[in-house]
This record gives C-alpha cells, structure tokens and sequence, in this order.
C-alpha cells in the first residue's frame, strides 16, 4: 500500500515538472536583445496621472539627514531639497538658494534664500529653517554630523532674514556639492521619521514597510509648471523576476534596473532608455594578500582580462571601460587610461610579468564575490576564464551580502572580490578611499605618492590645477595596478510608453518631476 | 533485481532501463569528455539556436550546452547515488536498531525523526547548508540528513513485523548473536521493500540536488550543474528557450526514466 501511494506522489510530481517546463516554449517569439526608445519628448505634456515606480529594496529612513541607502536617497530625492541641487548635468543648480558666493579663502559661505520657497505644510523657508537644518546634518547641534563631509562647518550665522553664512574649517571646493543636504522646518527634527516635511515636487503621503512610499504632487512648488503627475507611487519590488512580471502585466510604468536580457524581452512594449550609472566595477585585489602585494602580479591580472568580452556578455556592449577608479561622466578629472592595459586580453605580458614575479606557471586566486549581485556572479564566471588562459588558476567563493561586507570591506580578509562602488558628483568621493589610512580603503592600496597627491587636490582652489592632480591620481592608481578596474555598467530603464520626460543624472536618483503623460 | 528467474521483462522496464542507462552513460562520459569545454566562452556563438555543431545550442556566454548538461548530469548523478547511499545507510542502521529493540531508544530515535520531517525538505537542506557552509560535500551531507527519516520508517516498520517471526525467535533460543539476527537474518529480507524505497528516494535525492543548485547552493559556477543552468536560463525564456528546455527536459529524463525502471523492477518482482 505504501508503495503505491509514494508511486502515485511522485508520478504527479513529475507531470508538474514536465507541465513547468512546457510553459516555457508557449513564450517563443522574440529574440535577441537590442534597444528601442521612440522618442515621445516631442509630443505636448498632459498634466496629472499617476504612476507606479518600481525600487529594488525598502527605505531604511524617512529623516533626509539619516538616510544612507542609495537606494532611500533616489527617492526622497523627490521629496526634499537642499541650498543647491544637483542637475542633470552634474553640475549644480540654485533650488532653496537663489544665490550663494564662497570668499577666496573658501572658508566663507553666504547664501541667498530664493524668495517664496514653501514648505509641504505652507510655511514659507526661513533663514531660520536653514540654520537648524545645516547644525544638525553637520553636528552642530549635538555633536553628531549626521552627514559626514558636512561636519567641517564650524557655524552657521543668520545675517538677515533672506541672507545665511556658514564657515568651514578647511577649504575644499569640493564642499559646495555637500549642501545638496535637505532643508527641513526649524525643530522639526525626529518628526521628519515619521511625517518627512521637505521643499521637493512631490510631498510624502504615506509610507508602508515593505510595500512602499506614496508621494502626491506639490502645488506650490517653486519651479514653474513642476510637477505634471498628481501621484507616484514607489512600489518595492524584491526580485527582478517579479518585476518582469510586474512590467508585462502593467502594474509598474517605471523600472530602473533592468538586466541586459529583461530590456530584450520588453523592447517591443517598453521604452527602454539606458544612461552610464554611477558605479566602478572591478576586480578588486587585495593589495596586502602575499601573493597580490606584488605589483607585477597585479598587472599581470589586469593585462588578462579581456574587458571587451565582458562588456559584451554582459551589458550587452552597453558598458564604458574604465582602467581607474573615476567615472567617465565627470568629464573635467578623467583622464582615459584604457591604453595602458588595452581593453582586449594581452597573456603573452601577462606571462611574461608573472614570470619576472616568480610565477611563471600561475598562481590560485581566489574570487570572494556577493552572490545576491547575479551581475557579478556572472562577471565572475568571465573572469575566471579570462584568467585561465593567462595561467591564473582562479575560483569563485560566493557569499551572502552580510558576509561579504565584514569579510571583505570591515575585516578585509579577502584575496580579491568583485563588486562595484558608487560614486556621487564629485571626484573626490571615488579618489579619497584609496588613501592608505582611509576607512574605506578596503583594497590596502599603499602609496605615499597617492596620498600626498591626494592631499594636493583637496587643497586646490583653482579648477585646473584641481583637475590636473585628479589625473594623476587615477595614473597612480592605474600604473600600481591598485586594482583590476573592468567598467561602469549601463543602467537600463522601462518606461511604459505612454510616459515621456524621465530625465537621468549623473547621480543616484529617480526624478518624477519631469515626467509627464503624452495622452 | 537480478534475484531469481521470477518475473519476466516488461515494458516499464525496458523503457526504464532504456532512460536510465543512456543518462548514466552520457553523465559519466561527461566527466572524461565532453564534445567542446564546458567553460571555453565564445562571443561569436552567444545564444546559437540548437544545430548539428550545437544540438542543444549555446548559452549567454557562448559556451556548449550539450557539454554543459553532460557535466552537469554527471554531478547529479553522482550527489544522488552518494546521497541515498548516506541516507540509506544510516536509515538502515537507525531502523533496525529501533525497530528490534524497541524502548526508549525507539522512542526517542523515532520523536527525533519527526522532528525532522516536520520541516519542508529542502528548507532543512537550507538550515543544514547555512551551518555546514556551502559546497559539494556539504550537500551531501545535508540533503543524507534530510533523507535519512523516509529509510527509518521503512525500514522500523519492517523490523518490527519480523523480529517476532518463528525463524527469528528460533534463532534467538539457538543463541545467534544479535548483529547477526539484524543484519543476516532479518536484513535480506526486507530488501524487495527498501529496494523500492532507494529507488523513489534517489528521485527525491535528484530532484533536491537540481532545487538547491536552482537556488545558487551546491554546485558553484563556472561548474555546470542543472538546476543552477535553469535558474540562469530564467532571463532568457523567451529570447533563448532551448538554454532552459535543454536541461529541465534533462531533470525530466532521468527522474521519468528512474521511475518507469523502478517500476518495472516491481512489476517483475
């Protein structure tokens, strides 16, 4: 009897094996992958609408001045706004500041209040507004910057009421680009957890773990005719299957990280827009593993990789290669080193450095990569090969994102990892990390040249001057071979086709404002 | 299955046989060759449609899937039979210990078996993963653990009917010494019953390993594996179905072949 019954179990088991597999040829059709955008930016702006944006995980706070998560920042990008605000472009725009003028020393900042700039409750910005909120972001207040490049401001002074000073300890130009910090209504403080009260476009309706934020649109705001849409809602969608399935079934009209093969499914039922993002992924080497310290060894490592073939399989050719640590898209300190290595695989100078190293019949490398990142994985697995033709006998340790981060970035027990940082608008945020003594510097990269350079470029005033020593960091970092440097991969957006006007910055956000309907 | 001149070959079996021997011969043969590498990546035949060069067409990086489903067949293969080779064991060994005896050794074995039952397989072989760490063996081990409770039971409950047999008893009075009585005299004959057993639970065993390489556990790339070559195909389902059909209608294969030879050896027996 028993045996029967397990019979009958597993038969029905395997019918639903084979049924599952069946459902996969009744989606044929398609093929290839490919980009396709029609251009709707031509056609008039409908106002109103609301629309459903899909995000990869949730918010891990409200408070503009506590959240850390890119993936938070992106959004409440819409909500709240600081002194300036970035462009397009990169560069900076005025938002609550109509003006601002730095003295010579770069130890002064003044700025100017845009007149009837009001908060989503119907106060107008006051000077005082802004004191309160530039002496919490930098610590001020209570000793704790909650924003940490801000904590070089030693006061802020109220000269009138349209008119703030702050000082700064040391001078950086680099500064300017931290007052994107929000503003928020004087005391207003905790509350901003719970009910956020910004300036943005958009102001906060409601917030759900797990399910998402809803923000309506901002009557008031400051930027004539923005916003168009009355409502977004920014649904959190955990796994990239679901938000396929989401997509096709017309429940998300804005899905920003789509993979290579997502945008060849929905090409034909999608705008599909991609832009270079804002991350630097490479084959990160641990600069003080006994192997990996020595730098023919490294070099060795970046002439075997064939950045062409990954950029192919896996952005789809859609990728910039990168052979430093700065991204192509802040065009005033880059500096293309990709001559150096070539973008193509060179194994007879791999060999002959690992030779001159004392290897000459390879080494075991091993690649600790975080496996929720299926982009890296499969960088991995090119790599591997890649290195394999080179004599680099490498393997694959896949570990959870938690692992990952005490293993590699806290506790830096690793031989290399592949993974991506991200930058935000101003060199200095890619370049710092490097330095020998930085908390950041997860790699061990060691070079007193580069630190005192580093130093240098921090310090200068003039824009040139600035630019010029943002150069040769990346050409230290480039001949030391601090590390395998692959590419910036593209970031590829869905936009239901009955939407226009999604803008993409140089930064990591999401921009409703300018997001319009065509009918 | 070869006991005896009884029965005679039918159906089930021959197909059985016919499924099964060509899946074991092709995933053997996987591990000395394979018609191209199964990690060599070529730009130029990304996502080739199945063709006499290719016949199960290639992959996202250009590589063999035939090669790659051979190797990976292999794999699975060889984790199942190491799988119900474990469990089996350990069942057997469990089973007749508590099943002869009885007593609060039973008692406590069989609460533990519960217990371990109570909870989905393939969570448990995800619990048993986290703390052993990941890797080949370590599959193994855990998907064994997970497998061992089904053996138990089988093989308790065959015990029990048995240990009060007249011939058990005899041998007992004749003072036969009890690793004897478990393992010579009562053991060869509940064989046709936990045959039946190995045979389902190497299914469950397969089917367990291709989950848990689905779920990016066991089997680690650039070393293919079924289930890790399904969840990669996922993203293509519809661009490149053959990268998902070639190895799914593998799973089925060899679970469907197993199950019809397995069949067949009951019909016969």
């Amino acid at each position: 009897m028993k045996k029967s019954f397990f019979r009958k179990r597993k038969l029905s088991g395997l019918l639903l094996t084979a049924l599952l597999t069946m459902a996969v040829l009744s989606g044929c059709g398609s093929d290839g992958t490919g980009e396709s955008s029609e251009d709707n930016s031509s056609k008039e702006p409908v106002y109103g609408g609301s629309v459903v944006v899909g995000i990869q995980q949730d918010i891990d706070s409200l408070d503009p001045h506590k959240a850390t998560a890119a993936g938070t920042r992106e959004i409440l990008f819409n909500i709240f706004e600081g002194l300036v605000k970035p462009d397009k472009n990169g560069d900076l725009m005025k938002a609550i500041a109509s003006d601002y003028t730095v003295s010579e020393d770069g130890l002064i900042y003044t700025f100017t209040l845009r007149e009837g700039v009001k908060f989503h409750n119907g106060n107008t910005v006051t000077a005082e507004d802004v004191k309160y909120s530039l002496e919490r972001a930098s610590g001020l207040l209570d000793g704790t910057p909650l924003i940490s490049s801000l904590s070089v401001l030693t006061g802020v002074e109220i000269i009138d009421e349209k008119t703030v000073q702050v000082t700064v300890g040391s001078a950086n130009t680099e500064l300017i680009y931290s007052f994107v910090a929000a503003i928020i209504p004087a005391g207003s403080g905790e509350e901003e957890s719970g009910t956020p009260i910004g300036t943005g476009p958009f102001s906060f309706v409601s917030y759900t773990p797990q399910v998402g934020i809803v923000v309506k649109k901002n009557a008031d705001y400051w930027q004539e005719g923005l916003p168009y849409l009355d409502e977004v809602n920014f649904k959190i969608v955990n796994s990239p299957d679901t938000a396929l399935l989401e997509l096709q079934g017309g429940t998300i009209d804005i899905y920003p990280y789509l993979t290579d093969s997502q945008a060849g499914e929905l090409k034909d039922s999608f705008q599909i827009l991609s832009a270079p993002s804002v991350n630097v992924q490479a084959l990160f080497l641990n600069n003080a593993d006994p192997v990996l310290s020595d730098v023919r060894i490294r070099q060795a490592i970046c002439y075997a990789l064939d950045k062409d073939l990954v950029n192919q399989f896996l952005a789809g050719g859609n990728a910039t290669l990168i052979s430093s640590a700065m991204l192509p898209t802040l065009q005033t300190y880059y500096v293309d080193l990709n001559e150096t290595y070539g973008s193509g695989a060179n194994v007879e100078k791999a060999k002959e450095l690992m030779a001159a190293a004392g290897c000459p019949d390879g080494f075991d490398l091993e690649i600790t990569v975080p496996s929720n990142y299926e982009y890296h994985m499969q960088t991995a697995e090119v790599v591997v090969e890649q290195l394999k033709e080179a004599g680099i006998n490498a393997v694959i340790n896949p570990v959870d994102w938690n692992t990952w981060l005490q293993d590699c970035y806290t506790d830096r027990k690793y031989q290399s990892t592949i993974c991506a940082i991200t930058s935000d608008m101003t060199p200095g945020y890619l370049m710092n990390r490097f330095q020998t003594e930085s908390k950041k510097n997860f790699i061990n990269f060691a070079s007193a040249a580069y630190d005192e350079t580093y130093q240098k470029a921090a310090a200068a005033m003039d824009p040139e001057e600035k630019a010029g020593y943002y150069k040769q960091l990346q050409q230290i970092l480039n001949d030391e071979a601090g590390s395998a440097f692959i590419q910036v991969p593209p970031i590829t957006i869905a936009v239901n086709p009955k939407l226009a006007g999604y803008v993409f910055y140089p930064v990591y956000v999401q921009d409703m404002s300018t997001v319009y309907f065509i009918e | 299955m070869r006991k005896s001149g009884r029965g005679k070959w039918n159906k089930y079996l021959v197909a059985g046989l016919f499924m099964t021997g060509l899946a074991v011969f092709l995933g053997i043969l996987g591990f000395f060759w394979t018609p191209y590498s199964t990690t060599a990546m070529s730009a130029a035949e990304r996502f080739a449609g199945p063709s006499l060069l290719h016949p199960f067409g290639t992959d996202n990086f250009g590589r063999d899937i035939l090669s790659r489903v051979m190797k990976g067949l292999g794999t699975t293969i060889v984790i199942g039979s190491l799988v119900v080779l474990f469990s089996a064991a350990a069942g057997i060994l469990l089973g007749a210990v508590t099943g002869y005896f009885g007593g609060i050794v039973d008692e406590v074995v069989m609460r533990i078996t519960d217990a371990v039952n109570g909870f989905p397989s393939i969570l448990l072989g995800l619990v048993l993963i986290s703390i052993f760490g990941n890797g080949r063996q370590n599959v193994i081990l855990a998907l064994g653990i997970v497998f061992v409770p089904s053996y138990v039971r089988i093989v308790r409950s065959e015990f029990i009917r048995l240990r009060d047999a007249d011939y058990i008893s005899r041998a007992r009075l004749m003072g036969v010494g009890r690793a004897r009585i478990l393992f010579v005299h009562i053991l060869p004959n509940i064989f046709s019953v936990f045959w039946v057993s190995v045979m389902i639970g190497f299914n469950n065993a397969i089917l367990a390993e291709s989950g848990m390489s689905y779920l990016g556990i066991g089997v680690q790339p650039p070393d293919a594996s079924l289930g890790k070559m399904l969840s990669d195909a996922q993203g293509y389902l519809q661009s490149a179905p053959w990268y998902a059909l070639a190895p799914g209608l593998t799973i089925v294969w060899v679970v469907l072949g197993f199950s019809l030879f397995s069949e067949g050896v009951r019909r016969r027996g």
